[in-house]
């Protein structure tokens, strides 16, 4: 089989990741003085948080059901991809009275 | 088996009755120097836990503990310096050091799962009557807007630290 043959399923492959990189979004989590913000987020599966902190102290973004642990470093902004849809609370395992919730859409 | 609040805490609760007693509030070099003091106890009692805890969730509550602390504290430090304010010793401050030098010690002679939860017990109780005294006492007189910022921070954290020691507690039994 010649390696040429492959080519259409290889573009058909790379124009769908495309396609879906265009769809998914970025949003933004700030954690700023133990706070998470905004404290309700709506996505979608696929979209990517980016998480901010601006603390000098280290947090995690934990999900109550196992979904996700984000560490996220003292002043550092580190970023996660949403796998999993459901409406998922979460909150700091350092401190946990830190809580939020995100509601990620299929 | 740890009704026994130890000295420091009780000292803590004493702050304020006996400051109102005497009718004047800390000052702002009292309370920064109460306010590290007490840091660098739960810092102690940490590097004593890390050392001799034997639980992985204990030693890793006592490393979050230093973590913390010491960043609070580095904090602390370098608001004072640049408030040019020289945390002043006081007898609240000489009371919490001398009743957790003598907790450890008594912590010290425990062992394995027993000392654990000594442990976490003592971490319990102290952040409870810290953020008690937080509250009460030390961020309603302190004057200096800066230094009553970061108080509330450190209640923030602290409160955090008490409910985390009480997450790490209940799964021992
Ligand atoms: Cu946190």
């Amino acid at each position: 089989m010649r390696p040429g043959r492959h080519l259409p399923l290889v573009a058909a492959l790379l124009l769908g990741a495309a396609a879906v990189t265009a769809h998914a979004a970025t949003i933004q989590i700030t954690i700023d003085n133990l706070v998470f913000a905004p404290a309700e987020v709506s996505a979608k599966v696929g979209d990517t948080i980016e998480w901010i902190n601006k603390d000098v102290f280290a947090h995690t973004a934990t999900a109550r059901n196992g979904d996700f642990d984000v560490a996220t470093p003292p002043k550092k902004t580190v970023t996660s991809v949403l796998t999993k849809a459901g409406s998922v609370e979460y909150y700091c395992r350092y401190h946990p009275n830190m809580k939020a919730v995100l509601t990620i859409a299929p | 088996m740890f009704v026994r609040l130890s000295a420091a805490i009780a000292a803590l609760s004493l702050l304020g009755s006996t400051a109102l007693a005497q009718g004047a509030k800390p000052t702002d070099p009292q309370i920064a120097h109460i306010a590290y003091t007490a840091g660098v106890i739960d810092i102690n009692a940490a590097k004593q836990a890390i050392a001799k805890a034997s639980n992985k969730d204990v030693k890793a509550f006592a490393q979050d503990m230093v973590r913390d602390h010491e960043t609070v504290n580095k904090q602390a430090l370098d608001l004072v310096k640049k408030l040019k304010v020289t945390p002043e010793d006081n007898d609240t401050s000489k009371t919490l050091s001398k009743q957790a030098t003598e907790k450890l010690a008594e912590l010290d002679k425990l062992k394995g799962a027993e000392y654990d939860k000594a442990y976490l017990a003592n971490e319990v109780a102290y952040h409870k009557a810290v953020n008690s005294a937080l509250e009460t006492q030390l961020i309603p007189s302190a004057s200096n807007a800066e230094l009553k910022n970061l108080l509330q921070t450190g209640l923030k954290i602290f409160q955090g630290h008490q409910q985390h020691a009480e997450q790490v507690a209940a799964k021992l039994k």
